[in-house]
């Protein structure tokens, strides 16, 4: 506990502290409607379609800034999303496949940029690798003000619209039916998806920041079965985890935050998958041995008026 | 249409429903061909065909929810686009993952959702609301559950308590019977009675032959284009249906349709 005030007491780190209990906090709260609409690899896929979009936004500007990069994050995740449903309607393959395709067709393009600049006369450009694995050290306080607006911004928006994310996520026809913009929601979800993986990126890298979508949202989804309860609970998982990640990262020398972040949120996983109060394994492993010891018993009763026969 | 029922028409102002020359094309096929009906008010109306004759494709066309290439639906006089209010929906049970987090009392709460506008939440006169409409079906025991604990027709029970809670005057029932035990049948009959009674109009896709003249005042037989529509007596033939169901007949008895009797063996027909 000692060097977790001593943690907080550097304002370098105040800032790192902040920033991924934001991440941690948006990624778990928007990860819930993508999780509940079986769109959780969405989200992997636009992290890894952002890197292109962030290189060629730093290949036209030369400025690391977060706001540019969203820019260009978010022009490659549109572009993502419609390559994603181009291929799932006009061919014969399934929406994994499309996903697939579209993932790996964006990381290859992003790496090659990501050379390409390495390479070239780009001044500036070091750190830019460092979007792949992130390093939420290299967080600046301008970076954490940003990240703060967005963040704020995306949970108001899910607040504002929780019915209508609510209805477009358990059943779309009729969110449709009662006139609801299904398509124009979807396409809001979506790019909240995009906004929170570009957020997510600096710290936490393209490859990793899915985890920060999913994980929470599963975890979440164990202990609770009122979709309002599951929101908040995914964002308090996000943020614990983004605290911890900082924590045990500046606790021990050379760990990097943003991996030791998505660790902690697969802890809080297992907590879940194992103590969860009705879906959990210990509750469900419960629940059968007591179905159990109360049908072997009701046996014995009726059993027992036969005399001189052995119950079981 | 007689002149006498022209004028009665224009008396009772539009039909709730009217449908002409809707048209469906999934890719190149056409799934549903120039479509043309009006429905009258205060009916119970049975959508009638084989599997992939369109009906579900119809009932989602004229709804609006899926693109149609032709062909104009009009719901009171006025596009369906406009009336949205007065529409109640039950889409099929697999449609949705039932596994959601939320329980019974909640999903009928969507259906208040249409009049709360956009940022309205549903407060304790909807809760009462959809209460009432939980118990009209048998279920406000279960408001608190959580909807995956429910049983297949308690499922569908809650989604007809959700249609019921939009309020509306012209309803759409995607197959509701499909998959339900004795009770929830009998539930949904009742429920679709007192709808009559109240003057609601009712359109039910429906695939159970056995129990159609049982149950609709009209039916309306389709297979890709609308094969014949009017009252259940009249339309619910064996003649017509053997048009609507092609040579899949078989499986359909006789003694199922009002006429049809077991001389017709004789002819040595398939169906018997």
């Amino acid at each position: 506990m000692l060097n977790f005030m001593a943690m907080l007491a550097d304002p370098n780190m105040q800032w790192i502290f902040f920033g991924c209990l934001l991440l941690g906090l948006s990624s778990g709260v928007i990860g819930s409607f993508s999780y509940l609409r079986k769109q959780s690899l969405v989200g992997d896929t636009l992290a890894h379609a952002a890197l292109p979009g962030i290189c060629i936004a730093f290949m036209l500007t030369g400025v690391k800034s977060i706001g540019i990069f969203l820019i260009g994050a978010g022009i490659a995740g549109v572009i993502a999303t419609f390559g994603i449903g181009y291929i799932t309607r006009h061919s014969r393959l399934k929406q994994d496949a499309a996903l697939g395709i579209v993932l790996s067709v964006f990381f290859g393009l992003g790496i090659v940029l990501l050379t390409f600049i390495q390479h070239g006369d780009y001044g500036n450009q070091s750190g830019l690798d460092k979007f792949l694995f992130g390093q939420a050290a290299a967080m600046v306080g301008s970076d954490v003000v940003t990240m703060s607006v967005i963040c704020l911004s995306l949970v108001t928006i899910c607040t504002l619209f929780f019915k209508q994310f609510k209805l477009i996520s358990f059943d779309p026809g009729f969110a449709k039916g009662i006139g609801y913009p299904v398509a124009l929601l979807e396409q809001l979800l979506m790019l909240l998806i995009v906004v929170a993986v570009v957020v997510g990126i600096q710290a936490v890298g393209v490859v990793l920041i899915a985890a920060l979508l999913i994980t929470p949202a599963v975890s979440a989804r164990y202990w609770t079965n009122r979709l309002g309860v599951m929101v908040a609970l995914s964002g308090l998982f996000g943020a614990l985890s983004g605290a911890l990640g900082t924590w045990v990262s500046s606790s021990v020398t050379n760990l990097p935050t943003g991996p030791v972040t998505v660790l902690a949120a697969t802890l809080f996983f297992f907590v879940s998958v194992l103590f969860g109060p009705q879906r959990g394994l210990i509750a469900k492993r419960l629940v059968r041995l007591r179905v159990k010891k109360s049908f072997l018993l009701e046996k014995e009763l009726r059993a027992e008026p036969m005399k001189g026969e052995t119950a079981l | 249409m007689s002149e006498a029922a022209k004028h009665l028409r224009q008396e009772q102002g539009p039909a709730p429903l009217s449908v002409s020359g809707l048209s469906v094309a999934y890719q190149k096929k056409p799934v549903l061909k120039g479509v043309t009906f009006d429905v009258n008010e205060g009916e119970l109306i049975g959508v009638i065909g084989p599997n992939g004759a369109g009906k579900s494709t119809m009932m989602k066309a004229a709804l609006g929810l899926i693109p149609s290439i032709g062909g104009e639906v009009l719901v009171y006089g006025r596009p369906v686009k406009a009336q949205r209010k007065l529409i109640g929906y039950v889409p099929q049970r697999e449609s949705v993952d039932w596994d959601f987090p939320t329980n019974a009392l909640d999903v009928v709460l969507m259906g208040t959702y249409g009049r709360l506008g956009w940022f309205g939440r549903p407060g304790a006169k909807e809760k009462a609301q959809a209460l009432e409409c939980l118990e009209k079906v048998g279920m406000a025991d279960f408001a608190d559950r959580q909807i995956s604990q429910l049983s297949g027709g308690q499922q569908q029970r809650v989604f007809l308590a959700r249609a019921l809670a939009q309020n509306a005057k012209l309803y759409f029932m995607d197959e509701p019977f499909a998959g339900v035990d004795a009770a929830t049948e009998k539930a949904i009959i009742t429920l679709l009675q007192e709808l009559k009674k109240q003057g609601k109009t009712v359109i039910v896709v429906h695939h159970d032959l056995a129990t159609v003249q049982q149950y609709f005042d009209s039916v309306l037989l389709l297979n890709v284009e609308l094969q014949a529509y009017g009252p259940t007596a009249e339309t619910f033939t064996q003649e017509k249906l053997q048009r609507t169901y092609g040579g899949r007949l078989a499986f359909l008895d006789h003694s199922l349709i009002q006429g049809g009797s077991g001389q017709s063996c004789d002819r040595g027909d398939r169906t018997c």
